[in-house]
Order: structure tokens, then sequence, then C-alpha cells
């Protein structure tokens, strides 16, 4: 077992894994109840991998997910509240209500995205990466995907481009033993999925996804490693989602049985557990750091309720970034009033939320004119609905 | 202005648009030492070096995909497809991703990035490297299509799809890297998105040509001047989204007749879709229903008399115009409408 970090540093850990949890189960009570459209991914059972990863990264390093990312969004300190606004589909979420369940973002914590596509987030990783490099900085992107991802063209293309261009991604795979419904051996000829980057020039590495411990030890070591050598590693997670693929999910291609052995290595109760034995927290603390949890949650079930949903005149709001000098239509409406919203929109000034994206670029222009390593600047910006839940790495 | 080919002006474009601003970077399957498939990036990584000119493996999908990444984190990408068949392969990261991502995140992040890629038949490559898809990527909200057909659009067309903020898909033509045109000198010489080019002024029919047919069309109102003494308005979008409809309008008005004409499948094509605008906005000034003149509904066939009736030249051309106006009774339509 990995040596036990500083307390304060435990139990942070301890509270965003809760958080998470408790934020998911609540999610799931949503859903349920209608509050929810779509598709709910939760990662209960996966807060270890989620927390121990992101934990091993700095905030000027990248984050970037899959579908099931409430829980990346929260690890990385969007509020609450603009992720449950988002599930909610109202504009005061992370997305702004466009994306939902499957599509959280948060530039401003270098968040990168959910993606809906499994494995269309690892070319983008490795453009994150390429961009990281050319402005000379050591930043680092993690990127997250599934066991069945693992499979996809975009798997072989990206780990093979990434080695050849000596690019600083962390590809984790988070091996929660089933694509969607598949199990692991049935979707994949090599089910040892930290080596099936070996053949790509990929080095692997594996850890204990239901030990935030572990996970955070190995990819600390993983992230240390591709700082310092800029190539990429591929690090399997092996862990367990305890919930179905989805809300929509009848769980017939597992057993009541299985399902039990994992919930007895439930990442959270044993973590806190190992924390009581080692004296960092005790019995009223746990309790207290659950409390804690579950009320952020209904501040957040509350803040989403009272978040108005998108205006209707806001449907056609940033399919592009209009130029006021363009004649030319962008949307070729077939009605008179569609037509003249469009035109309308092209004569407004640029909207304010896209001078957050110019962060990025500024700095780069900055780095470039000075030669020299733009990427330590905190990204940890404030967003809209107040302070963050976790803290730092 | 200077004389150059087409290909010639797409390399100027990408040199200047380079040695302005170090976030541009080119990305693509030998386009580096190779001096690109076409021979577009000639030179540029001898000027540039393999940082910015870089050489990538043939995973259409991913480079595309990194273009998109690099660009969300500030760089300018500009990603060569060696043909717009192979743009199939990174529909993904084109559709799902690039044109997307502004969108779904709420606008917080930008996408300008360039993919550009040639299309078009004539060089008896078949049905995997000829064909003309616009329309599938004009269908995509948040997506950008330019399709220049000379060699002063190609340069500055590509000058602006580099300074854009959205994602631009620049779609050249093959048959055309070697024609030679007038070509304005200086690096802020650029063509604007969402404005359509006169090539030719007239006042009988209107001819509205996308990508190389803006040419052949061009031709073909020469010859309906010449032999039929018709006047063709012949009209170049050059970019599809933005799309300047006030101009086709306008001209639609005064001369109450219109021909559309493409190069790609008839099936909900660029045609289609103009043709649908051009009725449901001017319909009280046509005297006559739109023609159209596209490419026949088949893959794109190797040999060359198949190939050679398998996209339009200048006789469907007129032919539409004349059956516009009414001029002949078999007004049957064009070569390679919908049977």
């Amino acid at each position: 077992m990995a040596s036990l970090p500083e307390p304060d540093r435990t139990r942070e850990w301890l509270s965003t894994m809760t958080l998470i949890r408790r934020f998911e189960e609540r999610a799931g009570e949503m859903y349920a109840r209608a509050k929810v459209g779509g598709f709910l991914h939760l990662s209960i059972g996966e807060e270890a991998t989620i927390v121990g990863s992101a934990r091993a990264l700095r905030d000027s390093d990248y984050l970037i997910s899959t579908y099931r990312s409430h829980g990346h969004a929260l690890v990385r300190g969007t509020p609450p509240e603009n992720v449950m606004a988002e599930l909610f589909g109202r504009v005061d979420g992370c997305s702004g209500g466009r994306g939902g369940s499957m599509h959280m973002f948060d530039l401003s914590r270098r968040f990168m995205g959910g993606y809906g596509i499994v494995g269309g987030n690892l070319p983008i990783a490795a453009g994150i990466a390429l961009s990281s490099d050319y402005r000379d900085t050591d930043e680092v992107t993690l990127c997250v995907f599934g066991d069945g991802a693992s499979n996809q063209g975009t798997f072989g293309e990206t780990l093979n481009l990434a080695a050849l261009w000596k690019l600083p991604v962390v590809f984790m795979v988070t091996n929660n033993q089933f694509g969607m419904g598949t199990a692991l051996r049935r979707h994949s000829a090599v089910t040892d999925l930290q080596r099936k980057g070996e053949s790509l020039g990929v080095p692997g590495m594996r850890c204990d996804g239901m030990d935030v411990l572990d996970t955070h030890a190995v990819l600390a070591e993983a992230v240390a490693r591709v700082r310092e050598e800029r190539c990429p590693v591929l690090v399997e997670a092996v862990t367990y989602r305890f919930r179905g693929h989805s809300m929509a999910d009848p769980e017939q291609y597992r057993t009541k049985e299985e399902v039990a052995l994992w919930r007895e290595r439930d990442p959270i109760p044993a973590f806190a557990e190992l924390l009581i034995g080692e004296g960092v927290i005790d019995e009223a603390e746990r309790e207290r750091i659950d409390a804690e949890a579950i009320a952020r949650v209904d501040a957040a079930v509350e803040f989403a309720e009272a978040s108005p949903f998108p205006a209707p005149e806001s449907l056609y709001d940033d399919v592009y970034v209009l130029d006021p000098n363009v004649r030319g239509r962008y949307s070729a409406q077939t009605s008179e009033e569609q037509a003249n919203r469009a035109r309308t929109a092209a004569a407004a000034p640029e909207d304010s939320a896209q001078a957050a994206n110019d962060e990025i670029p500024q700095q780069l222009t900055q780095a470039l004119a000075a030669g020299e390593d733009g990427g330590e600047t905190s990204a940890t910006g404030s967003s809209a609905a107040g302070s963050s839940a976790a803290g730092a790495s | 202005m200077a004389q150059m080919r087409y290909r010639e002006a797409l390399n100027a474009a990408l040199r200047e648009e380079l040695g302005r601003d170090e976030r541009v970077i080119l990305m693509g399957e030998d386009i580096g030492v190779f001096g690109g498939a076409f021979k577009v990036t000639d030179g540029l990584l001898e000027e540039f070096g393999e940082k910015r000119i870089r050489d990538t493996p043939i995973s259409e999908n991913t480079i595309v995909g990194v273009g998109v990444g690099a660009a969300m984190t500030g760089l300018r990408p500009v990603v060569e497809l060696m043909t717009i068949n192979f743009a199939l392969l990174a529909f993904d990261q084109i559709v799902n991703h690039a044109a997307h991502i502004h969108y779904m995140f709420g606008g917080q992040v930008r996408v300008p990035l360039v993919v550009r890629m040639p299309q078009g038949a004539g060089h008896q490559l078949g049905p995997t490297h000829s064909h003309c898809l616009e329309a599938m990527f004009l269908h995509v909200p948040g997506l950008l299509v330019a399709v220049p057909a000379t060699a002063a659009d190609a340069k500055g067309l590509l000058k602006s799809a580099i300074r854009e903020e959205n994602p631009v898909i620049f779609i050249e033509h093959e048959s055309l890297y070697g024609v030679r045109g007038e070509v304005p000198e200086g690096e802020d010489e650029l063509v604007p998105f969402g404005l359509a080019r006169v090539a030719r002024e007239g006042s009988d029919v209107t001819i509205v040509g996308v990508s190389r047919m803006a040419l052949t069309a061009e031709r073909a109102a020469e010859t309906l001047a010449s032999e039929h003494g018709v006047q063709a308005e012949v009209i170049d979008p050059r970019t599809l989204r933005p799309l300047d409809l006030d101009t086709i309008l306008e001209s639609v008005r005064k001369t109450n007749h219109c021909v559309i004409v493409e190069e790609g499948w008839p099936h909900g094509g660029v045609g289609a879709n103009l043709a649908a605008l051009v009725s449901e906005q001017a319909f009280d000034d046509l005297d006559a229903p739109v023609q159209r003149v596209a490419g026949a509904d088949v893959p794109m066939p190797y040999s060359k008399p198949l190939e050679d009736i398998a996209y339009p030249h200048e006789p469907q051309i007129v032919h539409a115009a004349l059956a516009a106006l009414g001029t002949r009774a078999d007004a049957a339509g064009a070569q390679g409408a919908t049977r």
C-alpha cells in the first residue's frame, strides 16, 4: 500500500469522493423524478479512480473525460450547483444547458469536457497536449476513457501518434469491467489492458482503481514521468461501477452476487476506515464530511431548481462565433422570422461568454512573445456559482 | 496582381499566414517531406520547420481530432486531408466534435480549425477518390464551407479561413490546381466569407455555379451569348456557409430565371438546397421552375467515357438555361437530374 499523504490532502480526497457519491445518488433520484432528461451515467463505485487520478494533476494541467463525467467536473472544482443545473438543463449549467449529463465542460478549470462519442476524446487530448508542447510548457493532459473505448480506432491511432510525436498525455483506461453491458472478456481479445499500448510504443501501468491511495500513487508517477519525458503512458485503473451503465439498464449481463462482491470493496468506506485507523479522522468527522456533502448536494438541487431554462430566443446562440461584418447567412432559415433572428444575432455584439476562452490564446501569445514557459499560471478561475468544493492538488 | 496557379495561390496563403501568426500549424499526410500529394504545401517544411509543418500517420479521424484539441487551446491548425472521400473517415471528429463543441459547451471554447481537402472528378480515380461532397458538410450547423473556384479566391478565402473563429471545411478542386489566374498581392488581401462573386453580369437568366462549376458555367454563358443571344448572369457563391443568398435573390429578381450547377449528387445536394431557398424566397419573381444541373446519381466510374458523362459540362448548362427560358420545347431537364 502506498504511504499516507498529509492529513489535509487525504481528508480532502475523502470529502470529494463523498461529494461525488452523494451527488450521483441524488442525480439518480432527480432522474427518477424526471428532473433530468436523456441518459444519465453514474460513476458510483469509481470515485477512487476519479479523485486519485485528478489529484495527481496541477491546476495548469488538463483533464478530458467521457460521457460519465459528473465526477470529473466536481473533482476539478466545478461547483455542484452548476453540474446539477446542467443536468436540469438550466442556464446556469456548466455548459449552459446545451450539453447535459454527457457533455460537462469548465474551461476555467481546464476540465476540457465530457464527450458522448466513445473514444472521441482521445485525439482531442493529443491536440491539447500538442498545444502545451508547442508553447514549451510542462503541462500534462490526463485523458480518461473506458475499457470499451480501447477497441475504437481512435485508441490505436492516437496512441501511435502521441508516441510518435512525444506528446505529454496520460491515457487512463477506466476498466470498470464492461463496455456498456458487454464484459471485458467478451469485447477485448487482450484483457490485460495496460498492455494494449505496447505495440504502439506506449508503456503501460496499472493501479487499483478501488483504492484512492494506490490510484494516486500510480498516477502521480505516471504524470511525473510524462511531464519529465514528454512521452505518453497508458494507465489501467481497475474498478467497477456499482450501478447500471445508465439509468435504463436492467443489468442482465451480471449477477447480483458479482456486484455484491465488488461492493464489499466500496472505495469510500474503505478509505474512511483507513483514515480512522490511522487517526487522521474520527467517526464524528466522517459523519460530518458526509453531512457536508449531503448539504452541498441539497444546495445544488435547490440552485438548479431555481435556475431558469434557457430562453427560446437563445436557441441559435453559439452555433457560430458570429462576425457582424459577414454579409452572408450562417443559417439558411426557411422562414422570414428565423432569417431575421439570424440577422439580428449577426448584428449583435460579441457575447461575453466567449471572452472566457481568450485566456488560453492570450497565454499562448504571451508565451510565444516571451519565448518562455507560459504554462504555470493557475487556471483556477471563478465561475458562476461561487466557491469550489474541492481544493487544488 | 500576380499570375499564379490555384495551387501556388494556396501555397502563398499558407506561407503568408504561417509567417504572420505563430499559432498557425499545418498537419497532414505527406505534406512535409513529400511536399503534399498535390504539392500545395511544397517548400513549407523547409521554410517553417518540423514543429509547424507536421507529417502525420494515415489516421484521418485522429489528425482532425488533434486539430480540434489544438484549436481549443489556442493554436490555429490547418489540417490537410488528401481527398474529400478520406474526410469521411474523419466525420466523427468533424461533425460530432469540431462542429458542435462551441455550442454543446455553451460557447466557452472556440474551434478555429481549417480542414482542407480536394474534391472532383476528371482524373479517372474511380469511386473512392473523385466525389464532390460539399453538400454533406453544408448540412451541418457549426461548420463553415468554402469552395473556391479561382486562384484569387483560393488564396483570399484560405487566408480568411485561417483567421476565422469557426471550424472551416475548405474544399479545393483537383482539376483546378494547375489553373492560372490573377491574384491580388498583399498580406491583407482577403476574400471575406459570405460574399458571392458575380463572375459575369447578365439580364436573362441567373446561373449559380459551385466550385469548379462556376468556371464551367462561365463558359456556358459565353456560348449562350454567342449562339443563342441569351445574357446569363453567373454567380459563384464562394462560401456555402455563410451563404450570400441575397446576391442570388437580387439576381433572380432581375432575370426571373435560375439554374443551379453543381458537380455533386442531385439528391439532397447543394442545388436542391439553393433551389428550395430561391423558390421559397423569390417564387413570385420566377417565370419558370428553378433548373438544376448536377452530377449523375452514381458512384464515380473509372472508365473515361463513363466518367465524362457523370459530371456536368457546358452543353448541359446551356440546355438547362434554355429550358428555364422556355426556348426549347423539350425542356426535359438537365444531365444527371433525378430519374
